[in-house]
């Protein structure tokens, strides 16, 4: 027995060890942290509990029969972050460069397949040089199990990858399918095809960091949502943000007090909104005079700018924020901020989030670009996501709200189930004057009598009272009391249950 | 006395005199442009006339709105306060002729006095000493070189119809005189429409003292002591005070004398200020008078218990003043901050921007004049000021302490500001000490302010706040709801706080309603802290003294503005520093090369052009903000590599204007 239990501590200190002294300082080295320190800064102290260190890969080709380092770079288990339940992955960089081997994958989806059977997230933390090619077809085998368990476990549980190294090749859509993505800059790239291949093929020269660093993924390309400094702050902010997330999609949203007056008033958010239409103003004033505490985690902040998301709190609990910017593009919706929005309200949905929309859309942002690009299909995505929600729904219309793009903004229509217009709101199907232009076509040369039209325009449609007369809005509410509305109408809709006509899955127009 | 007045004026000031006339009884006109509308101003008065766009030449400076106003509203008398039309003799002489009261000096004397030529020479007259220098116009750079070294470098380039700071320059060599004319000939052109300047010699050491005066339309003239105001930054008062810490008795009278018989010769009538500079021997030299309130005349009320803005309207209305000299009593100390929308980190220059929270202080001898509201918009249409912050207090220490906790907890989010800087001067031992020169910021801060280094035991007390916010955070994420059962998970008490490179370990021994145990680099501390998460604000007690803190959360911890100093402080758990430290520090994106500009702005002239090479201190280009001409210049040597921006191009802040290479 005594024998045995030395053995054991050998072995558990030989798994603990990874790839090696000097590996780990070449780690290091690099500002990376080694999987083991990841996990321990991720999840609250002594809550890990690992599964399979002393896994081994079973090839004998290329020599590898003789290369076994137990746990085969990749650690697995289950732990907590602040006491609710996670399963966690990481990758091993210091271990064949964190390689995929078939058992590698057939770690990661162990505690897949656990975590779908008992309802708790996963968080994969990816520092993989790729494929273990040695292993061949059955490396990529792997890849493909890890794929369809993350496509199974979408919507079911909520899904996190960290991208703190390489993800290169194939390996990229584990996390391309998880719900959100952070990167790490300096430190983490993803692409398809590396740098090597782009300039043998197409003779481009371009770095890792600009074909696929996080800055890349996070401002141009909209595949990261966040960019992080360095590993520690990273993993501080992936506890902060695992914190608004529901453990599974029958679960409510987490609750933790607060120390926020849920009816606190803000006068100031009455004189936001400029009295020249044409001005703009900060939308993430409102939102963080409304969530508790102003404590707002915004997601995709660098990309398609004149949307926002992200999660807030209400009286403790998650709500999902969307919001149109009128800083960025006067807050037009176009193919970047129509795709954004819809994957965040649709996992909202998934996992009983209630979502409050923010609305100052003045319509699709018009050009060749964006109806070449296809605006028709990405705009419909948003509006597919947020007619086909289910969770609460409330909406604020703080100024304009024209034409499809009003539709679209979480409408009376498509089931919202509390409308708001503050007394700014303009609802109409366009501005005043692109209206008067198209009814009152043959006075355009006549300036004065345009900017008559106009004003006629202006009085008659550039409120709020037309869409309250026929229900669109349900009441028009102070800007400083806007908290207070948000926070009533969500503990009526706490109870709200909707369902949809059974179906095998909806068709969104992808 | 009358029963309307309109103000001719917006923010602090249109505030504090509406305030006065409501006291009194006096109905109160407000006029405002179209950046106004929601202007507290506007708000207070009981009538409120729009007068035009936001630009002041279209509304506060456009004479016949307000006179128009005037009329419409049957305002019997206007209240000019500072700046805008409060000196300019062609606006008195508009409401006189409308037949309606102007609450300031008679037209000759304004006018007098409004030229700083005619004004020394009548100086003189009054027996008024004045500083050696060339009274009239310098027309050529041959001229200026020439009285230059007959009064002898350094000298002092000034216009002639200026006032704030605008179109001045020092000189103390001949290049430097010829730069410092054309940017002064510029800016007084674009400030005033008058490009006249001319040359004086320039005092080292000075100190601003001046005379608050009084005179009745019956020919009585007080004087009410003085105010120091040699705290400035870009030749603009930022601290003043009454007394002058430098004055004694003898000379308090000799210049309040000499004030008074100024006062008598341009047979003024209002309230009005004699600017003197005063060198370290206590001798005075006549600068101007300036015929209007002064925006620091609060420190004057405080001292003297008078109310100015109502003594001005007594005054207009005929009144006769009502006491003599021998009845004007100095009454403790008071000193007042000007708290400015400025980026002391970029050399003071403006910013803008809405006040997205804000908060004023409040306390014992604390007066918070302000015209802004939480929500309010700093614009470059009109002075970037906020507020201003007076305590009072028994003596010269008293004042100072009660102004910096004022400082310290006074919220401003939006916009940059100057708090913690103004904080800083508090604390200054030369400030303290009061040995003050219109030099002493540049001296004692530079050009650039970004914060003090606190001592090392308020560097404690500092990361031991944060560890401890950082604590409660943490104690809060630990009651969320879905945790698994029977798992039960200890905040952790031992927390590393990161203030650059500095390592500062806390453990929290006890956090509850008696209070904070605290153990900061071996050291106990004790302390309450009243702060939750979401607050702005903290209140510190400790050791016996209340501090106030700014604070607002950063990734991984907080930053923390208190007595001025400014620290971003990451509080980590032990376990995430050590982990932190094995990774070698990230190399910094060298960002020295890029000139980008300070404040938003129009470009005046480029003066380099691409593939250039210059030297440290090589002027750029020149950009026009707030009426000032602003040369930026390279803070290093290089190449320019690429040039962003034309003349005439409009720029934002932070907008990128060169690359050097």
């Amino acid at each position: 027995m005594q024998d045995i239990l030395e053995e054991l501590e050998r072995r558990r200190r030989r798994a603990r060890l990874g790839g090696g002294e000097r590996r780990i300082a070449a780690q290091h080295a690099r500002g990376k942290l080694t999987a083991r320190e990841r996990i321990e800064l991720l999840l609250d102290p002594g809550s890990f509990e690992e599964v399979d260190m002393f896994v081994e890969h079973r090839c004998t080709d290329f020599g590898m029969a003789d290369q076994r380092i137990p746990g085969d770079g990749v650690v697995t288990g289950q732990g907590t972050i602040n006491g609710r339940p996670v399963f966690v992955f990481s990758q091993d960089f210091t271990v064949f460069g964190g390689s995929l081997s078939e058992a590698h994958a057939e770690k990661i989806c162990k505690i897949m397949d656990r975590a779908m059977r008992v309802g708790a997230p996963v968080i994969g933390l990816n520092d993989s040089g790729g494929a273990r090619i040695q292993e061949g077809v059955a490396s990529l085998a792997g890849y493909a199990e890890v794929f369809q368990r993350n496509v199974l476990a979408s919507g079911v549980v909520p899904q996190i990858s960290v991208v703190m190294g390489p993800c290169a090749g194939g390996a990229v859509y584990s996390p391309a399918m998880t719900d959100f993505i952070f990167m790490v800059r300096d430190t983490s790239y993803m692409f398809v095809t590396g740098p090597d291949v782009v300039r043998t093929v197409t003779n481009e020269v371009v770095t890792h960091e600009e074909l696929g660093g996080a800055d890349t993924h996070t401002r141009r390309s909209g595949v990261a949502d966040l960019a992080f400094d360095n590993d520690v702050q990273a993993l501080h902010e992936v506890r902060r943000f695992f914190d608004f997330l529901p453990l599974n999609n029958r679960e409510e949203p987490p609750v933790r007090p607060t120390f926020d007056d849920p009816f606190r008033e803000e006068p100031s958010l009455d004189t936001l909104v400029p009295a020249d239409p044409s001005k703009p103003y900060d939308m993430m004033e409102v939102i963080l005079k409304v969530v508790d505490e102003g404590d707002f985690f915004e997601l995709q902040k660098d990309y398609a700018k004149n949307i926002i998301i992200g999660f807030g709190r209400i009286e403790g609990r998650t709500v999902g924020i969307v919001a149109n910017q009128p800083m960025v593009l006067a807050g037009c919706l176009d193919i970047a901020s129509s795709v954004k929005a819809a994957r965040f309200v649709r996992f909202c949905d998934c996992f009983n989030i209630p979502i409050v929309t923010f609305v100052d859309v003045p319509g699709f942002l018009p050009g060749t670009a964006q109806e070449h690009g296809g605006i028709i299909k990405h705009g419909a995505k948003l509006l597919f996501a947020y007619a086909e929600a289910t969770v609460p729904k409330v909406t604020v219309i703080t100024r304009k709200a024209y034409g499809g793009a009003y539709d679209v903004m979480s409408s009376k229509h498509l089931r919202g189930d509390v409308n708001y217009a503050w007394p700014t709101a303009e609802i109409a199907v366009m501005g005043p004057k692109g209206a008067v232009e198209i009814i009152f076509r043959d006075e355009k040369d006549d300036p004065e009598k345009i900017a008559r039209r106009e004003r006629e325009y202006r009085e008659r449609f550039a409120n709020p009272f037309v869409a309250a007369r026929r229900g669109f809005v349900d009441d028009i509410v102070m800007p400083h009391g806007t908290r207070r509305r948000i926070v009533q109408s969500l503990r009526w809709l706490r109870r709200k249950r909707v369902d949809n006509p059974w179906k095998k899955h909806s068709n969104i127009p992808l | 006395m009358f029963d309307k007045i309109l103000i001719a004026n917006r923010g602090e000031i249109a505030c504090r005199i509406i305030r006065t006339c409501r006291a009194h009884g006096i109905r109160t006109v407000a006029v405002y442009s179209d950046a106004d509308v929601d202007a507290p101003h506007v708000e207070m008065a009981d009538e409120a006339v729009h007068i035009g766009p936001p630009p002041a030449r279209e509304s506060y400076l456009a004479i016949d709105r307000i006179v128009a106003a005037c009329r419409e509203t049957g305002a019997q008398a206007v209240h000019p306060g500072y700046g805008f039309l409060s000196e300019n003799p062609l606006f008195a002489e508009a409401l006189e002729e409308a037949g309606i009261v102007f609450v300031g000096p008679p037209v000759p004397a304004i006018r007098a006095m409004g030229d700083k030529i005619e004004s020394k020479r009548l100086a003189v007259e009054a027996g008024v000493p004045v500083v050696p220098g060339h009274a009239d116009p310098v027309r050529t750079e041959a001229e200026a070189l020439h009285i230059a070294r007959e009064i002898g470098f350094p000298v002092m380039i000034k216009a002639a119809a200026g006032g704030g700071g605008k179109g001045m320059r020092i000189a103390r060599t001949p290049d430097e005189l010829r730069a410092g004319l054309a940017l002064a000939r510029g800016e007084a052109a674009s400030a005033f429409g008058d490009d006249r300047v001319f040359i004086e010699k320039y005092i080292e050491e000075p100190r601003h003292v001046e005379i608050q005066i009084l005179a009745d339309g019956h020919g009585r003239v007080v004087h009410l002591g003085e105010r120091e105001c040699s705290i400035q930054r870009r030749h603009q008062k930022v601290i003043e005070e009454a007394p002058s810490p430098l004055l004694d008795a003898a000379t308090r009278r000799a210049m309040g004398e000499c004030a008074v018989a100024l006062a008598r010769r341009v047979g003024y009538r209002s309230a009005g200020t004699v600017e003197f500079v005063v060198d370290r021997d206590r001798n005075f030299y006549f600068l101007e008078m300036n015929t209007r309130l002064q925006v620091e005349h609060p420190v004057t009320e405080l001292v003297t218990g008078r109310d100015l803005v109502w003594d001005m309207i007594r005054i207009a209305a005929g009144e006769p003043l009502g006491f003599r000299q021998e009845d004007v009593r100095l009454d403790g100390w008071a000193v007042e901050a000007r708290v400015y929308a400025e980026d002391p980190a970029r050399g003071f220059l403006p910013s803008t921007g809405r006040l997205v929270r804000y908060r004023e202080p409040a306390g014992e001898g604390i007066r918070v004049d302000a015209g802004v509201v939480e929500g309010s918009e700093v614009t470059l249409f009109y002075d970037p000021m906020i507020a201003k912050v007076i305590a009072h207090g028994r003596d010269r220490g008293e004042a100072l302490d009660r102004l910096a906790e004022a400082l310290d907890a006074y919220v401003i989010r939006g916009p940059r500001h100057n708090l913690v800087f103004l904080r800083a001067v508090l604390d200054h031992p030369r400030f303290r000490a009061g040995r003050l020169s219109t030099g002493f910021v540049a001296e004692a801060f530079g050009a650039r302010f970004a914060g003090l280094d606190p001592d090392p035991a308020r560097m404690r007390l500092l990361a031991g706040v944060a560890a401890l916010m950082g604590w409660r955070e943490r104690v809060r994420a630990l009651a969320i709801s879905g945790r698994l059962p029977g798992v039960r998970v200890e905040p952790e008490r031992a927390w590393v706080v990161c203030a650059g490179e500095d390592r500062h370990a806390v453990t929290v021994e006890a956090d509850d309603e008696a209070g904070s145990r605290l153990v900061v680099d071996g050291e106990p501390l004790a302390l309450r802290l009243d702060w939750v998460p979401g607050r702005l604000r903290a209140v510190v007690e400790t050791g016996g003294r209340r501090l106030h803190l700014q604070v607002d959360p950063v990734v991984e911890g907080y930053r923390i503005a208190h007595g001025g100093a400014e620290l971003e402080l990451l509080v980590r758990t032990r376990r995430a520093a050590e982990y932190a430290d094995r990774m070698p520090p990230k190399p910094k994106r060298d960002t020295s090369g890029e000139v980008r500009a300070p404040m938003p702005g129009l470009v005046v002239s480029v003066t380099v052009v691409e593939g250039q090479e210059v030297e440290p201190g090589h002027e750029l280009l020149v950009l026009e903000a707030m009426k000032m001409q602003n040369v930026l210049r390279a803070e290093r040597g290089g190449r320019v590599v690429r040039l962003h921006v034309e003349p005439g191009a409009a720029v934002a802040a932070d907008q990128l204007l060169l690359e050097l290479g």
